[in-house]
């Protein structure tokens, strides 16, 4: 393969990705957390764009960072005083964890190594972008109209229960 | 960059969810690990929607590379709908326990 500017970038983006997702299991202080996971979720995106998914690039950006990121802060602002703040984490559990997880990765790796329908599949340049309009006219009137509308509903609902489970209940 | 390069960077993110969601004794912890797999999942869409196409006797094969697409979409929303319920039900534990480690809230432990 040869080494171009592509490439380089791409192993960045991947560096940092996994650089970060470290950052956020094991750093101590959960504030320090959340600001990883922010960087990850970049990452995240910048390897959607290589992929040539430039309106899902966008979205990730949009709604994992300003919005799910942002409400993950808020939990922490609203739960944690200054005493737990710091994570703790029991010897025992992070010797089991840790194991079941190297476990998991390893046999991933393997799969992902020994699939021969997968092997040498490069891409083939195939220009998909831009896709919002394709996507928009998938989501709207082809296939995915129904779980568009059921994704409404969800929404619907998960904001009413939010709502619902978090006021104060007011006793008379 | 081939479809191994994603598939190796999606596993080690996934595995480090689960080693979060496993280890993690804070509540918001376990919802990065959660994001995190969450995260994984929808590059693993992605990546095989780009290079795995369906075989070309299908009329309008082409179109089939934006399922991937798609799905990761609404993977975002309910990743969305998922956070928000799951910071309600924090909050509520919260004002009931006063902590959110998941060790704490055993009132229904036998």
């Amino acid at each position: 393969m040869e080494f171009t500017l592509k490439t380089f970038i791409f192993y960045g983006f991947a560096l940092i990705t996994i650089a970060s997702a470290l950052a956020v299991v094991t750093v101590r202080n959960i504030v320090h957390a959340a600001f990883a996971l922010m960087v990850t979720l970049f990452g995240v995106a910048g390897l959607y764009v290589f992929l040539q998914a430039d309106f899902l690039a966008a979205t990730q950006v949009i709604v994992y960072v300003g919005g799910i990121l942002v409400l993950i802060l808020f939990g922490v602002m609203m739960t944690s005083g200054r005493l737990e703040m710091r994570i703790h984490i029991e010897r025992g559990q992070l010797l089991l964890g840790g194991g079941i997880s190297l476990a998991l990765l390893m046999l991933l790796l393997t799969v992902i190594a020994n699939t021969p329908r997968w092997e040498n599949l490069t891409d083939d340049g195939t220009p998909l972008e831009p896709t919002t309009k394709q996507i928009g006219e998938l989501i709207l009137n082809e296939k995915f109209l129904l779980p568009f509308e059921v994704a409404s509903v969800l929404l619907l609902v998960a904001l009413i229960g939010a709502a619902l489970i978090s006021r104060k209940e007011v006793r008379d | 960059m081939s479809l191994q390069h994603y598939l190796v960077i999606s596993a080690i993110l996934f595995s480090l969810g689960i080693f979060a969601v496993l280890t993690r004794k804070n509540a918001i912890s376990i919802l990065m690990g959660i994001e995190l797999i969450l995260n994984s999942c929808n590059l693993n869409f992605v990546a095989f929607s780009r290079f795995v196409t369906p075989s070309e006797n299908i009329v309008g094969s082409e179109v089939f590379r934006l399922d991937g697409q798609i799905i990761a979409i609404f993977g975002i929303v309910l990743a969305a709908a998922e956070a928000a319920v799951f910071l309600a039900i924090i909050l509520a534990i919260y004002r009931e326990f006063g902590s959110i480690r998941p060790d704490k809230v055993d009132t229904l432990k036998g």
